[in-house]
């Protein structure tokens, strides 16, 4: 166990030894494989049956979501069982505003939904942050439902037909990028099958997934930019003891409140970004299960780090749009996985390496605690 | 607004309400117990009540026959069907324990990871329950068992097998179906309620309700009381599935989703771990949403119960009696 994790803290330790521009040159050309990905369509992972560029325009929206929701669970400890409230506040604002009542351009409309999800996170955080732990979880369970059933009997609101005809972002119709073409197992370069740069359309769905990988990649700077920030910190201190952290002068109803409008903020974004690239949304899109996915995706890829979160993201986004040939049994292996890799990584896939290293210091004190109490002979043998 | 609806209907609005609260707060038993021992949120306790509903359709099916039955014939038939979803819904509970949470409990493992195991054994249950026709088809059962899995994704009904007549009370028509399921409920919260608060094995639940290591060092069996704890929840969530069945007569594999959501927010109304709370919240719950869905409007039904559970967490952030199973008097 403990060479193991030595040889992990060797690899990082020489990936964070690397020289600065190395290290971000590695970045980039990651960034750049990123956004060639839905291009380069590789067999196994690309995903017959459906658009390749739709979902993983659909898994950044994930990723988005789970960053957002990160900050309130991850960083904050904030159980937040009715995240999807947020993303339909955003999704429904930058309908309303550019089709249903109003005829806004979307770059426009995107933040004042965006700052209306911060204000309602604000409306509903003030009185629901009182409240603690698993009460917190069913009292924003309840707003999310409140939130999606006035959708649903709300005239204004378009009821449970929905809006339609939402506006899509502008089009710049720079030049044509051809496609991968791997049918004869060889990559062929496919000038038939190409994508305009960058061209919102109905169809080709791979300007959205750029457009999304972009949100995502200012998301997690901001992120990271948050996070090692006093603001981080004082986050950190509320979830590991409230009653501590306010006795050391940080004000933990504040910053509640802020790690839940934050956690909004980027929940509206998501929202309305989806809506855009819909064009169409109705309450269907919004249910109670979308809050627990999205929970499942920062649980599982490990609550707290930002990298973890969005691996866990696609694995819930992706994984059951990759195998649509199980189509009917996709809940059933999904709710499978979800038990298996509960029992098998409790911490999350990517557990912070705080925790990891609050695991080691554990494990070291019981080890020592045990030679202290006369297992010297067990001692003797593992040394 | 509808007043004059509202204040011509209200006793006849209150006991349905009550009736709905009643099967609410029989649900809100199983969550609340667990919480109140293991401080975790049994967010598959639904199914556990979904496969007492499916239950209780399938026996009555089996033994009613085509021609149906009556009289005495009629209520043996209901017994029958009363054991047999609490049991099935005692042994799904059990299962769940077994698999979903003892590795996770054994570990320590950290309180959020449980509740995602909970939500994937949810979704297994439900679909395992919502492909059943597949299930069978692979042991090549499906033809044999058609009547049982056929129409896997949609409503099964078990309607006009059960009759029951309206009475009058002080010149109030009532049905005799909500009657029993308010009388049941009370009865089964009464027995659970003595039994936790004064057999042996109740003292077990409160102890490590209260404090685990401490319990287990005065010879309580942690894994045993924790089974304990599931089991019970299971028949309580049995003895719903058979009264909902009695009153809506009609069950679906994703039946349980909203039930069991309504019935933890009854639990946490009453103060969650708390066994009287359970009761209060859920009837509460249950007459406040029929009152609000004949005032408002049936849309807003929801609605209604979620407001008032968000309304009164804010002025009793622990529930109405507060959270206490390990405090309850012995």
């Amino acid at each position: 166990m403990s060479n193991k994790t030595s040889k992990a803290g060797g690899f990082r330790a020489r990936v964070t030894g690397l020289p600065k521009p190395v290290k971000f040159l590695g970045w980039i050309v990651l960034a750049l494989l990123a956004y060639a990905l839905p291009l380069l369509e590789p067999p196994f992972i690309s995903t017959p049956g459906v658009d390749f560029g739709g979902v993983l325009f659909v898994v950044t929206m994930y990723g988005l979501v789970a960053l957002g929701l990160n900050i309130v669970v991850g960083y904050a400890g904030l159980l937040d069982l009715g995240y999807v409230g947020f993303y339909a506040i955003g999704a429904y604002t930058v309908a309303i505003l550019t089709s249903f009542h109003a005829n806004w351009p979307l770059l426009l409309a995107l933040p004042v939904g965006m700052l209306a999800t911060l204000l309602g996170g604000i409306i509903l955080g003030t009185p629901t942050l009182r409240v603690r732990g698993d009460y917190l979880a069913i009292v924003t369970l309840g707003f999310g439902e409140i939130i999606r059933l006035v959708a649903v009997n709300t005239e204004w609101l378009g009821t449970s037909k929905g809006i339609s005809n939402i506006a899509r972002p502008p089009s710049l119709e720079l030049f044509e990028i051809p496609h991968l073409n791997w049918d004869t197992g060889v990559p062929l370069v496919d000038f038939n099958d190409s994508t305009t740069f960058i061209e919102f359309g109905v169809l080709d769905q791979i300007p959205y997934y750029w457009m999304g990988l972009t949100v995502v990649i200012l998301v997690l700077i901001a992120d990271k930019l948050i996070k090692d920030s006093r603001v981080g910190r004082a986050w950190e201190a509320t979830r590991e003891d409230e009653d501590a952290a306010e006795l050391m002068g940080v004000p933990t109803f504040r910053f509640k409140l802020l790690a839940f409008a934050t956690g909004a903020f980027v929940g509206g974004l998501a929202g309305g970004l989806y809506a855009s690239r819909q064009s169409f949304i109705n309450p269907q899109s919004f249910l109670l299960l979308f809050s627990i996915l999205f929970l499942a995706a920062v649980v599982i890829g490990g609550q707290g780090n930002r990298w973890g979160v969005l691996v866990g993201a696609v694995l819930v986004a992706y994984l059951p749009q990759r195998f649509r040939e199980f189509d009917d049994f996709r809940v059933l292996v999904f709710g499978l996985a979800l038990v298996a890799l509960a029992i098998l990584r409790p911490e999350g896939l990517f557990p912070p390496r705080r925790t990891v290293r609050a695991k080691q210091l554990e494990q070291e004190l019981d080890e020592l605690e045990g030679a202290h109490d006369g297992h010297d002979g067990e001692a003797a043998a593992r040394a | 607004m509808d007043f004059d609806f509202f204040f011509n209907n209200l006793p006849q609005l209150t006991i349905t309400g009550l009736a709905f609260g009643a099967i609410y707060a029989l649900i809100a038993l199983g969550y609340t117990m667990v919480y109140g021992v293991l401080q975790l949120i049994n967010f598959a306790h639904s199914e556990v009540f979904m496969y007492g509903t499916f239950a209780t359709l399938w026996t009555v099916w089996a033994l009613t026959g085509s021609g149906g039955a009556s009289g005495m014939q009629l209520v043996g038939i209901l017994l029958l069907a009363l054991v047999m979803s609490m049991l099935t819904s005692a042994l799904v509970a059990l299962l769940l324990e077994r698999v979903a949470y003892r590795p996770l409990i054994k570990r320590n493992a950290p309180r959020l990871i449980a509740l995602i195991s909970a939500i994937g054994a949810s979704f297994v249950l439900a679909e395992l329950m919502g492909l059943r026709d597949r299930v069978t088809g692979w042991f090549g059962l499906d033809d044999t068992l058609d009547r049982y899995v056929s129409g896997a994704r949609i409503n099964a009904s078990m309607s006009g097998v059960v009759n029951m007549p309206n009475v009058d009370i002080f010149g109030i028509p009532v049905k005799t179906v909500d009657l029993l399921v308010i009388g049941a409920a009370l009865l089964m919260m009464v027995v659970v309620d003595q039994f936790v608060r004064r057999s042996k094995l109740g003292r077990g639940i409160r102890a490590t309700a209260q404090d685990q290591e401490t319990a287990a060092l005065m010879g309580v069996n942690p894994t045993r009381t924790i089974q304990m704890t599931f089991l019970i929840g299971g028949l309580m969530a049995g003895v719903a599935a058979f009264l909902y069945m009695l009153k809506i007569e009609v069950t679906k594999f994703d039946v349980g989703f909203l039930l069991g959501v309504k019935a933890f927010a009854a639990a946490v109304l009453g103060g969650i771990g708390n066994l009287r709370g359970a009761l209060l919240g859920g009837l509460l719950l249950g007459v406040a949403e029929n009152w609000g869905a004949a005032l408002i409007g049936t849309e807003w039904r929801h609605v209604v119960a979620f407001v008032l559970l968000v309304v009164i967490l804010l002025f009793r952030p622990t529930g109405l009696l507060g959270e206490s199973l390990g405090k309850a008097r012995a």
